[in-house]
């Protein structure tokens, strides 16, 4: 607690880092196969070299050839790379949606490369929050109804469920509207409630594949706004983007081209979401964003 | 690869260090504990899931119910009524006497001369007790074939019965109703009790006079309105006067059973009918185990009687009660599978719906699956949701069935006169079939759903 500040925004209070949600790993499980330098605090990913290919119709075609990563507690990691360059399929087994072909990945400890799906389903549940492009909220049910979603998959009583999506909405400032459809909030607001969603179940990751790709500039910022507090508090965001100024708000961007990782280095200045988002409000003054977080 | 770890564990390794040693809730929402997960059950809302997604496709999931509800409401209307008919004949044939061996003329098997051939459950009815119609039969049987019927070993009686249609007339009253002439024996032969008065004698048979017994229809039609005293009155059939004797109490069944006036035969014979012949002998045979063997002996005896060559057809028939039950239950399972099948055809066409809808349905909704499993849905969850959704479609159709199955039995009994009988069977089995034909249907469509690639699945519109 005393010495860990350091990197952080003077203006946040201490934050501690999310653990994972079934706690400490296991000592007798295998040791990661790249560690920290301090090998104290174990990375929360760790991703060695990992291959993916898939049958295209006749062609077989080599998605990533040999990632190898690690992503630390607390990190805001950018993904970024063009069409075709793999970031997708890589976000797709970090998300635990697939297997790897060869390599492995541990996810809070965990070898994720040789589970079950249905322990993947259960890994995805307890460990990650999704955050898509399109929002992927149910169309037909609530702003609260779809932040139970992953609750109700993990069995949490009706109680803690109702309880814990008022929480999140309130979180992102939409406890107000939790009983509107998505069709009735606008994108931002959409991607918020998907934002909540992702919370609820206490993740130590969430993932985001280009959760400003369907919206304006500024909602763009101010979601992302909401991205970088979640992170201030602790929370472990790995993030998919083609749009470099949206990469400047994470700490850290690593590049994919052609199924292989070209380049892993730090932002040396993140931008500060919020206050950007205070300056585009100020230009615009028409829009009024209950900012928490 | 080293050099961007490193680039990134100079930066940001000193949190995850800090982490490892003081593990705290990080701020968000409060961190979920072990014993929070697992807790509630998923079915009831899976259930909640189908009912919504049914509703907001509410045409859409009406008309894919109408082949299930066809189906079941068919199966519930006709069992009902089978078993309306059912109850009616057995409480007939039970009531005419259960040792009882009836003889006919004519040549045609037991059903022709039961009168199952003829169509209409009340008809049916009728021809238990009734002479059978004279296109159907060539006249054989002769008063004294009953006599000597009568004294075969273990018959205890037997009765001839002639029979005519005619009008009977009291004060204003009249009604047209089946004039039996039998002995006076036909009262214990079957199992006729009395309301008033009493059964002709077997003097009045000898004396051919000039009495009569009336079924409970045919008091209820001539008395009734003047509320008199039907013993001791002149009624008149055809031209002629009778004096009323005896009341016969219902025998419940059909209605047509009590739909009768017995008077003694030698009066029919003599005053009624001037025929040699009879149309029916009835024999009551001492035990049920006996039947077979006095049917025998009066097959015997009959042939010697109508000098029938060996090899020839008989000219007369024999049919006993218990014949009569075997036969009409064999009809009754008969046309219970008819039905079967065809609701049975209609039912897999309901199912075939069914499933056409869910996979419809499936396909719809390939995003939501996508949504829901990278939330962490198992695909047993999946599987749950469709499943259910197809199971509620087709229980909805089978309620629906039920309710109008039963409305329409009840109508279609109330019009034949037949009892309305509700067992468990009636209204527990469109549950059971509908639930099955939403399992057997739904789960392909939800089994495709649960295997569906969660990638793939996001990636679909």
């Amino acid at each position: 607690m005393t010495n860990k500040n350091q990197k952080m925004p003077e203006d946040k209070s201490p934050f501690a880092f999310p653990d994972a949600v079934e706690a400490v790993p296991a000592p007798d499980v295998a040791p990661p196969l790249l560690v920290n330098a301090d090998n104290q605090g174990k990375p929360l990913i760790v991703v060695h070299n990992m291959h993916k290919t898939y049958h295209l119709g006749q062609e077989l075609v080599h998605a990533l050839h040999g990632v190898s990563l690690e992503v630390s507690h607390g990190e805001f990691v950018a993904v970024r790379g063009p069409s075709g360059s793999g970031k997708s399929t890589f976000m797709n087994l970090i998300g635990c949606l697939d297997h790897p072909t060869e390599g492995s990945y541990w996810l809070a400890g965990r070898q994720v490369s040789h589970m079950s799906s249905k322990e993947l389903a259960r890994t995805r549940n307890r460990l990650i929050g999704f955050v898509f492009q399109g929002f992927n909220l149910l169309s037909r049910a609530s702003a609260k109804s779809n932040v139970e979603l992953p609750m109700i998959y993990a069995g949490l009583t009706r109680e803690l469920r109702e309880h814990r999506a008022r929480q999140a909405l309130h979180l992102v400032g939409l406890e107000s509207r939790m009983d509107h459809l998505p069709d009735q909030l606008s994108g931002g607001q959409q991607q918020r409630v998907a934002i909540a969603r992702a919370l609820v179940n206490s993740p130590s990751l969430l993932l985001a594949d280009e959760p400003t790709g369907n919206l304006d500039s500024r909602t763009s910022v101010q979601i992302m706004a909401v991205l970088q507090a979640l992170n201030q508090q602790g929370l472990t965001i790995v993030l998919v983007t083609h749009e470099p100024d949206i990469a400047e708000y994470t700490t850290r961007q690593v590049f994919f081209r052609d199924g292989r990782l070209m380049r892993d280095e730090p932002v040396q200045s993140p931008r500060d979401a919020q206050a950007d988002w205070v300056t585009l409000a100020q230009q615009n003054p028409d829009e009024n964003f209950i900012g928490r977080a | 690869m080293n050099k961007s770890d490193q680039a990134r564990g100079t930066s940001f390794s000193a949190g995850t260090k800090a982490s490892g040693t003081s593990p705290k809730q990080h701020h968000i929402l409060p961190r979920l504990k072990k014993e929070d997960f697992d807790r509630a059950d998923k079915l009831g809302i899976n259930f909640s899931v189908a009912v919504e997604a049914l509703w907001a496709n509410r045409l859409r999931s009406l008309l894919t119910t109408l082949g299930i509800f066809i189906g079941v409401t068919s199966v519930v209307s006709m069992v009902s009524l089978v078993q309306g008919i059912s109850a009616n004949w057995t409480d007939t044939i039970t009531s005419l006497g259960t040792n009882m061996i009836i003889i006919a003329p004519g040549t045609g098997n037991n059903l022709a001369n039961t009168g199952l051939s003829s169509s209409g459950g009340v008809s049916v009815n009728s021809r238990v007790t009734s002479a059978l119609p004279a296109a159907e039969t060539t006249l054989s049987l002769t008063p004294g074939d009953a006599t000597a019927v009568a004294k075969l070993p273990d018959v205890i009686e037997a009765s001839p019965i002639l029979s005519v249609h005619a009008q009977v007339i009291y004060g204003d009253q009249n009604w047209n109703t089946r004039i039996a002439g039998v002995d006076a024996s036909l009262q214990d032969i079957q199992n006729w009790s009395i309301a008033e008065g009493s059964w002709f004698s077997a003097s009045d048979d000898q004396g051919a006079r000039s009495v009569a017994v009336l079924g409970q229809t045919v008091y209820q039609q001539l008395f009734t309105a003047s509320g008199e005293d039907p013993i001791g009155k002149t009624i008149r059939i055809g031209k002629q006067l009778y004096r009323v004797v005896g009341v016969l109490a219902t025998k419940g069944g059909a209605s047509s059973t009590d739909d009768v006036v017995f008077v003694p035969f030698s009066t029919a014979l003599e005053r009624l009918k001037t025929s040699t012949y009879v149309d029916q002998i009835v024999v009551k045979v001492d035990d049920a185990s006996n039947i077979d063997a006095v049917q025998r002996n009066i097959t015997t005896l009959l042939e010697q009687r109508h000098h029938i060559l060996r090899g020839s057809a008989d000219d007369f028939n024999l049919t006993s009660s218990k014949q009569l039950l075997d036969t009409f239950n064999q009809i009754l399972s008969l046309v219970t599978a008819l039905y079967v099948a065809i609701a049975s055809i209609s039912l897999t066409v309901g199912g075939v719906g069914i499933m056409n809808i869910m996979i419809v349905s499936v396909t719809e909704r390939t995003r939501e699956i996508g949504i829901r499993m990278s939330l962490g849905a198992q695909r047993q969850d999946i599987l749950n949701q469709f499943l259910i959704e197809a199971v509620t479609l087709s229980l909805v159709g089978g309620v629906i069935g039920m309710l109008i199955g039963l409305l329409l039995g009840f109508e279609l009994t109330t019009r034949l006169g037949v009892p309305f009988v509700v067992t468990p069977t009636t209204w527990l089995m469109p549950f059971a079939v509908s639930a099955g034909v939403g399992v057997l249907f739904g789960l392909y469509p939800a089994v495709r759903a649960a295997q569906l690639d969660p990638i793939e699945a996001l990636r679909s519109l």
